[in-house]
């Protein structure tokens, strides 16, 4: 779990990186962002590292789906009383519930986008790459299409907050001050990642 | 009938003496060994030593505790530390010193070569503890950190925080499952054992009950060791944990075991005062603190300032006005008893005027609160959760408390009762502590008994039975015993009064309490007597018990236990009416000094009393077990 | 003052249970919750009834017997301590409680709110120990240990054994427990030369057992009595990982 989480966590930055090239000024951004899609679609070295990427994404949801299901069984009956929930943060509980959300967005996500590109006829732009750019910024015209992707944002923001840190727990990272660090790091990296990926559907919906 | 009785002690020097019987001992072989059963009743720090070390050594044992788990036993509870002679402190500590101290602090009535033993002994504890990663204080430079405990004047008391017991006893349990998991322990948690099985004289195994089920089982085997612990519950307000009980070395007795010394109870100094009617349990605050608090009352009868509004010089710093050698660490049953002085002239303190002031501000001032805090903070704590009152700002309030017997079962050197096959270890014997216990003494008996000396002792017996099976459980006197405690069991219930058995206890602790607690006086314990007999026939028409026999019942278990009570009470005052001389925490009113000291009688009263049952609990046959003392010349004990 | 409770009664591991109302009037603020609950029974034995059954021994915070779940957390509202150690001052008059045992597939209910918590002992059993015989011990002093590992090594040895981190947990999981038995002998010199050993048994006979798995919700260490640091898990973690590693 931890290393899939922190291994899906690097890729998070990698594609912020590449997707804040959509803030770019229009005419720029459409080539450039074309010219790194097919860059990366062309690069066999990529390719196999998006091959790990999927098994990850894979692997991460299947021990989710163990995990939860060994805390089901583990559980007794229900408390009629519980209040339990004041030992801990919301997100912390609901890791699951946050990923079935990110899961969902995954899944349109890449109907929408990954799999036009890679598997449909495209327009081209003016150096002849595909024309994903335009297909991004056209799905970004429609508002509750908007707030679908900043309600998944939001969710893989709060599944960060607690499972950044969280991976480093279960690496084995015990020195009080280290996890310090890391705790206020993983803070910093979920407002980050969140702020970084609801900043561009936004600017799409209002700039263009 | 009655006759004067030996312990079996070895020959030679006090020093010696040991050694000897180690070199003498009879040996099982290993291959043997596989061959004997051992049961073990008991799992706190002696029943679970016992039980781990003589399963790595091969025996097969079976392992009783009335607790959900072995760790819970009462030795958990223990928390200022353990004494072993290591005089790391470089403070003139030895062997023989130590032994003075332990024969001293019992003010003379125990039995020399096992109280040297003990001490003896005590250096390889604190090894087998730190090598099973006890976590016991330390220096910065690694060492081992000591520190000093009530009647002595060295510095010979290693410590784990306040929670030296629960540590120890953890290192003991986890050697028990580490052999559990070996396969040479067999445990049975939620068992109470209800009976002793004697066959030709012979100790032969046990009926114990489970207590989930309600179920009688009769379990077999060669020897069987109770580390069963006292009975000092038996006053209800005590320092003991609820369960503890007196029932199975008081079954034993029945079966012919002797009882020594059964009234000598020490009354421990420092435990949170009783504040109502509805109290279960009195809670101890570790002696240790005395090391830095000082006890005082206000001198004024009348005061009724707050503690920290009366002055220096209205304050009776009473133990170190009238201890000034030992001051606030004069041995336990001289604090008890000074306190009880005080708070019986009208100087006691808080609501019920029941307690006296434990303060910390001279230490705050001069140690500064950090240190005091890593010393004592979980008693702190635990003092505010339970009063709401914070020490370190105010004086703790205290007052004496039931909290150890030093009488227990007769054995001799070997710890064997005089039933043959029947051992009695840590608390539940009596031989080690005479007539008061010092601190820190009790977690070092129950280990060293259980590692140290059982060990040997039990295999010098278990050499003679290797030919010799263990009966089968279907054996006549299994089943007779399951018979007789069906009825007694199915009597409780069908009996339909309408008095609990908490509630019979709750008036048997006051009679004891005030009868033949603190002080005894003659006419306080035959009346004291008489109570008991009224007690005892009200209970046995008036009971209530809920529920059935066959199905978990906690009303059933009290039954039982405080059946029991209502027996070893009479015989606890019958002991101390007999005893006409004070000594340690037994103080008759009768024999004291002008100053009110305990006034002891070496002419007619230097012996164990070892009383043996007698068909009625008020009908016990005394024997005396003469103390020689080929060493030490008993002197008046002086802590001044 | 004047305390309403329900109580989960359950006659045995197959029966069904439901709560059950209770009402006491004379309840003294200065009793302890047992205390309240011993005359809670003295009121049903006398009137005919079944006492409510539940664990207890010490009743000094220290044994780890009590445990029931007060109004929905381990032990009550007040941190760090243990049920016998909680007041009735801690609640107002009028108030209703609601007791259940503590529930986890690892813990069966035996009656009432008595549970059995023997999976703790098993847990131990695997490897929560030095593997040292008695009389195999070197003299003491011969193994400095210094005064931060001695603490850092109680810290974590503190543990009670009562099993609120189990119960506290959403996942059901013994992290805590197991691992602060790992983690006072990995910070010990004694104790680390089998920590490898100790640690796999230990956490494969937890996974075995009905526990689930730890999220790192750090609810265990905000209800447990002792203030078991949750960074024990980490450590536990790490012998693992570090275990397993090193085989390969």
């Amino acid at each position: 779990m931890a290393l899939t989480g922190l291994f899906l966590c690097f890729f998070l930055i990698i594609h912020l990186l590449g997707n804040l090239q959509l803030l770019l000024p229009q005419e720029k951004a459409q080539l450039q962002y074309n010219a790194y899609s097919a860059f990366l679609s062309g690069n066999i070295l990529i390719k196999v590292v998006s091959y790990v990427l999927y098994a990850t994404i894979i692997l991460h949801s299947i021990d989710a789906v163990y995990l939860s299901i060994k805390a089901k069984k583990a559980a007794g009956k229900s408390y009629a009383k519980d209040k339990r929930n004041r030992a801990s943060t919301w997100y912390s509980r609901q890791m699951m519930l946050l990923g079935h959300i990110v899961f969902a967005f995954l899944v349109i996500h890449f109907k929408d986008f990954w799999f036009p590109y890679k598997f449909t006829k495209m327009p081209t732009d003016l150096q002849g790459n595909k024309d994903l750019y335009t297909l991004v910024v056209l799905a970004f015209q429609e508002l509750w299409y908007v707030i679908l992707y900043a309600v998944a944002i939001l969710a893989l923001g709060f599944h960060l907050l607690h499972g950044f840190f969280s991976a480093h727990r279960s690496l084995g990272l015990y020195h009080p001050y280290y996890n310090k660090i890391i705790k206020y790091i993983g803070v910093v990296f979920a407002a980050v990642m969140t702020f970084g990926y609801l900043i561009i559907p936004f600017y799409l919906y209002l700039k263009v | 009938m009655a006759k004067d009785i030996h312990a079996n002690i070895p020959q030679g020097d006090l020093k010696d003496k040991w050694s000897n019987y180690k070199n003498q001992a009879k040996l099982v072989s290993p291959n043997n060994r596989k061959k004997l059963d051992i049961i073990v009743v008991g799992t706190g720090l002696a029943g679970a030593s016992a039980a781990a070390s003589l399963a790595e050594m091969g025996y097969n044992i079976k392992s009783f505790c009335f607790q959900d788990s072995p760790r819970r036993a009462h030795s958990v509870a223990a928390q200022g530390g353990v004494n072993a002679m290591k005089n790391y402190k470089n403070d003139g500590d030895s062997v023989y010193r130590m032994f003075y101290d332990t024969l001293k602090g019992g003010d003379f009535r125990s039995r020399e070569a096992n109280t040297y033993r003990l001490a003896e002994c005590s250096a390889s504890l604190i090894d087998q503890a730190v090598a099973q990663g006890v976590p016991f204080g330390r220096e910065y430079s690694g060492y081992l950190r000591n520190r000093s405990f009530g009647g002595v004047q060295v510095s010979r008391t290693f410590y784990a925080r306040g929670q030296t017991g629960q540590q120890l006893l953890l290192g003991s349990y986890q050697a028990l499952m580490r052999q559990t998991e070996a396969g040479k322990v067999q445990l049975f948690a939620r068992h109470e054992m209800l009976e002793l099985i004697t066959i030709d004289g012979k100790a032969k195994g046990i009926i114990a009950r489970n207590l989930d089920t309600g179920k009688l089982e009769p379990h077999s085997a060669h020897a069987v060791v109770l580390a069963t612990g006292g009975f000092g519950k038996i006053y209800y307000l005590s320092t003991l944990a609820m369960g503890c009980n007196a029932s199975a070395v008081w079954r034993a007795h029945k079966k012919g075991a002797w009882m020594a010394n059964p009234s000598w109870t020490q009354i421990h100094p420092t435990s949170l005062p009783q504040s109502g009617t509805y109290q279960s349990k009195l809670t101890l605050m570790s002696e240790s603190l005395r090391n830095d608090g000082r006890i005082w009352v206000p001198k004024d009868k009348k005061e009724n300032r707050k503690p920290n509004e009366i002055p220096e010089e209205e304050r009776d710093y009473y133990l170190e006005r009238k201890y000034p050698a030992f001051g606030n660490l004069a041995p336990r049953d001289i604090a008890s008893r000074s306190a009880k002085e005080q708070i019986d002239a009208g100087k006691g303190v808080g609501p019920l005027k029941n307690a006296v002031y434990l303060d910390f501000k001279h230490a705050l001032k001069e140690h500064g609160k950090e240190i005091i805090s890593e010393r004592y903070d979980n008693l702190f704590k635990m003092y505010e959760k339970i009063t709401g009152v914070n020490a370190y700002k105010e004086p703790m309030k205290i007052s004496p408390a039931a909290h150890f017997s030093m009488g227990g079962l007769w054995v001799d050197y070997d710890l064997q009762t005089n039933i043959p096959g029947l051992f009695a270890i840590g608390e539940a014997n009596f031989s080690d502590h005479g007539a008061n216990r010092l601190g820190a003494n009790s977690l070092l008996q129950a280990c060293v008994d259980g590692y140290y000396i059982v060990p040997y002792t039990l295999q010098n017996y278990l050499a003679d039975q290797i030919q010799v099976e263990k009966p089968a459980i279907n054996h006549p006197a299994f089943i007779a015993s399951v018979k007789e405690i069906k009825a007694q069991l199915q009597e409780f219930i069908q009996n339909k009064g309408n008095k609990t058995a908490e509630e019979y206890h709750r008036e048997l602790g006051k009679i004891l309490y005030d009868k033949c607690g603190l002080s005894r006086s003659k006419k306080g314990l035959e009346e004291a007597i008489t109570s008991i007999k009224t007690l005892r026939k009200n209970f046995s028409e008036n009971l209530l018990v809920p529920g059935k026999e066959e199905e978990i019942n906690s009303e059933l278990e009290k039954a039982g236990r405080v059946k029991d009570y209502l027996e070893l009470a009479e015989l606890m005052c019958l002991d101390a009416l007999h005893r006409e001389e004070s000594c340690g925490a037994h103080f008759r009113e009768e024999h004291q000094t002008s100053e009110g000291e305990a006034k002891r009688n070496d002419k007619d009263f230097c012996y164990s009393a070892a009383w043996e049952w007698n068909k009625t609990a008020s009908t016990p046959i005394l024997h005396k077990e003469p103390l020689v003392f080929e060493f030490v010349k008993p002197t008046k004990r002086n802590y001044k | 003052m004047e305390i309403h409770l329900k109580i989960w009664r359950q006659k045995n591991q197959e029966s069904k249970g439901a709560l059950k109302n209770y009402t006491l009037t004379e309840v003294n603020p200065a009793m302890s919750f047992l205390e309240m609950l011993d005359m809670l029974n003295l009121k049903l034995a006398k009137n005919g009834e079944l006492p409510v059954e539940f664990d207890h021994d010490c009743r000094e915070g220290i044994c780890g017997q009590c445990g029931m779940m007060i109004n929905g957390i381990a032990h009550g509202p007040l941190k760090n301590t243990t049920t016998c150690q909680l007041h009735m001052r801690s609640f107002k008059d009028g108030d209703t409680i609601y007791i259940e045992p503590f529930r986890a597939k690892a813990f069966p209910i035996i009656r009432d709110l008595k549970v059995d918590r023997t999976s703790l002992d098993t847990i131990i059993a695997a490897g929560g120990y030095i593997s040292v015989n008695t009389g195999q011990a070197p003299e003491a002093n011969s193994i400095p240990v210094t005064h931060h590992e001695a603490e850092s090594a109680f810290d974590a040895a503190a543990c009670i054994g009562c099993g609120a981190c189990v119960a506290s947990c959403k996942n059901a999981s013994a992290a805590l427990f197991t691992a602060s038995k790992i983690s006072h002998f990995a910070n010990l010199p004694q104790g680390k030369k089998e920590s490898a050993e100790r640690t796999v048994k230990m956490v494969n006979r937890m996974d075995e057992l009905d526990f689930g798995h730890c999220t790192n919700t750090e609810a265990c260490q905000v209800e447990c009595p002792q203030d078991i640091s949750v960074l024990h898990i980490a450590r536990m973690n790490y012998e693992y990982n570090k275990a397993k590693i090193k085989k390969i």
